[in-house]
C-alpha cells in the first residue's frame, strides 16, 4: 500500500478541522461565563448549563424528544423485523413495491413528508397529538432499521435453523433462540441509528409538533431564530455529549464505519 | 372481500403492520397534499375547495418564486461541486490510510452526520459570526472584519458540511471494491501517478461519485434549517418558502403546490440517475 504524500496529509487536516469546528466552537463557547455569545477566556463557567436546566420549555423539550425517540425507535424495531423477514425469505407479489415503500422516506424530502402529514392530521383532527407524532416518527427511521436488518437477515446461514427445526423445535423457538440471537446486531444497530434520527429529526417535526409537544430542536430552531445567546450553546454542548455517547455505542455494538457505510 | 377468509401468505402477513402504517402516513398523506395542491384558497376565511392550477401556474410564472427555485437550484448545485472536490480526495486519502488512523478519522468525518443539524448550524453562525473565529483570523491578517452571515455563501459553507459524510460513504463504498494492485500495475508500467488516478482509480469510482452527487444535490436542494437559520429572513429558499407558507401566510394550497414541484424535481432526478447508472453498467456487462 502506497502512503499518502505530505499534501495529502495537509489536505487531509483541512477537512477535518472543517468538520470539526463547528462542533468544537459549540462545546467551548457552553462554558463562558460571558453574557455574550464568546469564548471562555476569563475561566469556564458552567451558569450556562444551569440555565438551561432552568428553562422550563428546554427541559420540556428534552423529554418529549427523549420519549419520542425511545418509543419511535422501538416501535419502528418491532415492525421492521417482521417485515424484514418476509421482503428477505420469500418471494412475493408486491414484494418489490413493500421493498421501495419501506425505504422511501429516505428519498422523500423531510419537509414534504412533514408537510402531507400536517394535512393528514389537520383532517383526522389529530393535530398536536404525541401518539401521531410518534407514528410519524416511526415512519421515517424505519428505512435505516430495514437496511440493517435486510443485511444480517441476508447475510445469516440458514442451516442453524434448519438444524433447530430438524431436532424437534417448534417455529416459535426457533425464532427466540435461533434467528433473534443471530441478527441481534442488525437489530440493536438499527435501534440506535434509529433512536439518533428520531431524537435529532427537525424538518418533518417542525409542521406537525404543537406547543406541549415540541421537541427538543424544533424548540432550539424557534429559540436560534429569535434571540442568540449561550444557553443556545449549553443546549447543543449537551447534544453533541448525548451524541457522542450514542455514536460510541453504536460503534461497540455494530461499528460505526458499517452502519454509516453498509460494509459488512 | 371474499365470504370465507383465505388463508393469507405468511409474508403478507409478517409485512402487514409496517405496510399499514406506511400506507396510511406515507401514501395517503403524499395524495392528500397533491390534492391539497389543486384547491384554491380564500385569503379572507382560509378556506380551501374547488379546483384549480393558479399555484402552480403562479410559481411557475412568478419572477418571486422563480427566483427562488434558480437559487435553490444553484446553491444545491454548488454545495454538489463543492463536496465532490473535497470529499471523493478525502475519501481516497482516508482509504490510503492504515489502522488504525483510517477508522479513527472515518469516524471523524463521518460522525457529525449523527450530530443535531440545527447545532451544526448554530456552530457555523458563531464561527463566521462578526466577533468570531473566522473574522479574527481576517483581521489578524489585515483583510479587516468582514460580514460574513446571511448571503448564500454561509448557506453554501454550511450545506458543504452537512453533505459532506454523503459524499465520502458511496466513494469510500467504491474505493473498498477496487483491488489496489490494478493501481500498482499502472504505476509499476510507468505511468505517473496523476495518469493512474485518472485513468484507472477515476472510471472505477465514478458511479460512487454520481449516487454520491446525486444524495447531496437531493438533499441541498431541500434542506430546511441551513438556509432558515443562516439565510437570514431574505435569503428565501424552497424549502423556507413552503414552511412560510404553510405556518405564516397559512396559504396550504400554494405550499402544497411548492413542495408537489420539489418531491417531483427529487424524484425525477434519482429515476434518470438510476436509468443513466443501470445503462452505464448494462453497456459493460452486455
Amino acid at each position: 500500500m502506497t502512503r499518502n504524500g505530505p499534501i495529502a496529509l495537509i489536505f487531509h487536516s483541512l477537512v477535518v478541522l472543517f468538520m470539526l469546528a463547528p462542533l468544537a466552537i459549540v462545546c467551548l463557547v457552553a462554558f463562558t461565563p460571558e453574557n455574550t455569545l464568546s469564548l471562555p477566556t476569563r475561566g469556564l463557567s458552567l451558569r450556562w448549563f444551569e440555565a438551561v436546566f432552568r428553562h422550563p420549555d428546554f427541559v420540556q423539550s428534552f423529554w418529549n424528544s427523549l420519549w419520542l425517540a425511545l418509543l419511535s425507535a422501538t416501535l419502528a424495531v418491532v415492525l421492521a423485523v417482521p417485515a424484514a423477514l418476509a421482503i428477505t425469505r420469500w418471494e412475493f407479489r408486491g414484494r418489490g413495491f413493500l421493498n421501495a415503500l419501506f425505504l422511501s422516506p429516505l428519498i422523500i424530502p423531510h419537509l414534504v413528508l412533514g408537510v402531507a402529514m400536517l394535512r393528514l392530521f389537520a383532517l383526522v383532527g389529530a393535530t398536536g397529538s404525541f401518539g401521531w407524532l410518534v407514528a410519524a416518527h416511526i415512519v421515517i427511521v424505519t428505512p435505516y432499521v430495514m437496511r440493517l436488518l435486510i443485511a444480517a437477515i441476508t447475510g445469516f446461514d440458514r442451516s442453524v435453523e434448519q438444524a433447530a427445526y430438524s431436532l424437534g423445535a417448534s417455529e416459535a423457538t426457533v425464532f427466540r433462540r435461533v434467528t433473534l440471537p443471530m441478527i441481534l446486531p442488525g437489530v440493536t444497530g438499527g435501534w440506535l441509528i434509529a433512536f439518533i434520527n428520531s431524537f435529532d429529526e427537525l424538518t418533518m417535526s417542525i409542521f406537525i409538533t404543537s406547543p406541549s409537544t415540541v421537541t427538543l430542536p424544533v424548540r432550539m430552531y424557534m429559540y436560534a431564530t429569535e434571540s442568540i445567546d449561550p444557553m443556545m450553546a449549553a443546549v447543543s454542548a449537551i447534544i453533541v455529549g448525548i451524541t457522542a455517547v450514542a455514536v460510541l455505542l453504536l460503534d461497540r455494538v455494530y461499528g460505526l464505519d458499517r452502519i454509516l457505510v453498509g460494509q459488512h | 372481500m371474499s365470504a370465507a377468509p383465505a388463508r393469507l401468505p405468511t409474508p403478507l402477513i409478517l409485512s402487514a403492520p409496517a405496510a399499514l402504517l406506511f400506507g396510511a402516513l406515507i401514501l395517503t398523506p403524499l395524495v392528500l397534499t397533491a390534492l391539497l395542491s389543486f384547491n384554491e384558497f380564500e385569503h379572507a376565511t382560509g378556506r380551501t375547495h374547488g379546483f384549480t392550477v393558479a399555484h402552480y401556474a403562479a410559481v411557475l410564472s412568478d419572477s418571486y418564486y422563480l427566483e427562488i427555485f434558480l437559487r435553490t437550484f444553484r446553491v444545491a448545485a454548488l454545495a454538489t461541486a463543492i463536496c465532490v472536490v473535497i470529499g471523493v480526495p478525502e475519501a481516497y486519502i482516508l482509504s490510503r490510510m492504515r489502522n488504525p488512523w483510517r477508522s479513527v478519522f472515518l469516524l471523524v468525518v463521518l460522525a457529525p452526520l449523527l450530530v443535531s443539524v440545527v447545532v451544526r448550524a448554530f456552530g457555523w453562525s458563531m464561527l463566521l459570526g462578526p466577533e468570531g473565529p473566522v473574522n479574527a483570523v481576517l483581521m489578524a491578517l489585515g483583510f479587516g472584519r468582514m460580514r460574513l452571515l446571511y448571503n448564500e455563501g454561509t448557506v453554501i459553507v454550511a450545506l458543504v458540511h452537512v453533505m459532506l459524510p454523503f459524499m465520502v460513504i458511496p466513494v469510500w463504498t467504491s474505493l473498498q471494491k477496487l483491488d489496489p494492485a490494478v493501481e500498482q500495475a499502472a504505476l509499476s508500467f510507468g505511468a505517473s501517478r496523476a495518469t493512474a488516478i485518472v485513468r484507472v482509480v477515476a472510471p472505477q469510482i465514478l458511479p460512487g461519485i454520481l449516487s454520491g452527487s446525486l444524495i447531496v444535490f437531493g438533499l441541498s436542494a431541500s434542506a430546511f434549517a441551513i438556509p432558515g437559520l443562516l439565510g437570514g429572513r431574505r435569503l428565501k429558499m424552497v424549502a423556507t418558502i413552503v414552511y412560510d407558507q404553510y405556518l405564516s401566510d397559512l396559504n396550504w394550497p400554494m405550499g402544497a403546490a411548492v413542495a408537489v414541484l420539489l418531491l417531483a424535481a427529487n424524484l425525477i432526478v434519482m429515476l434518470t440517475y438510476h436509468r443513466v447508472v443501470e445503462g452505464h453498467y448494462r453497456r459493460r456487462l452486455g
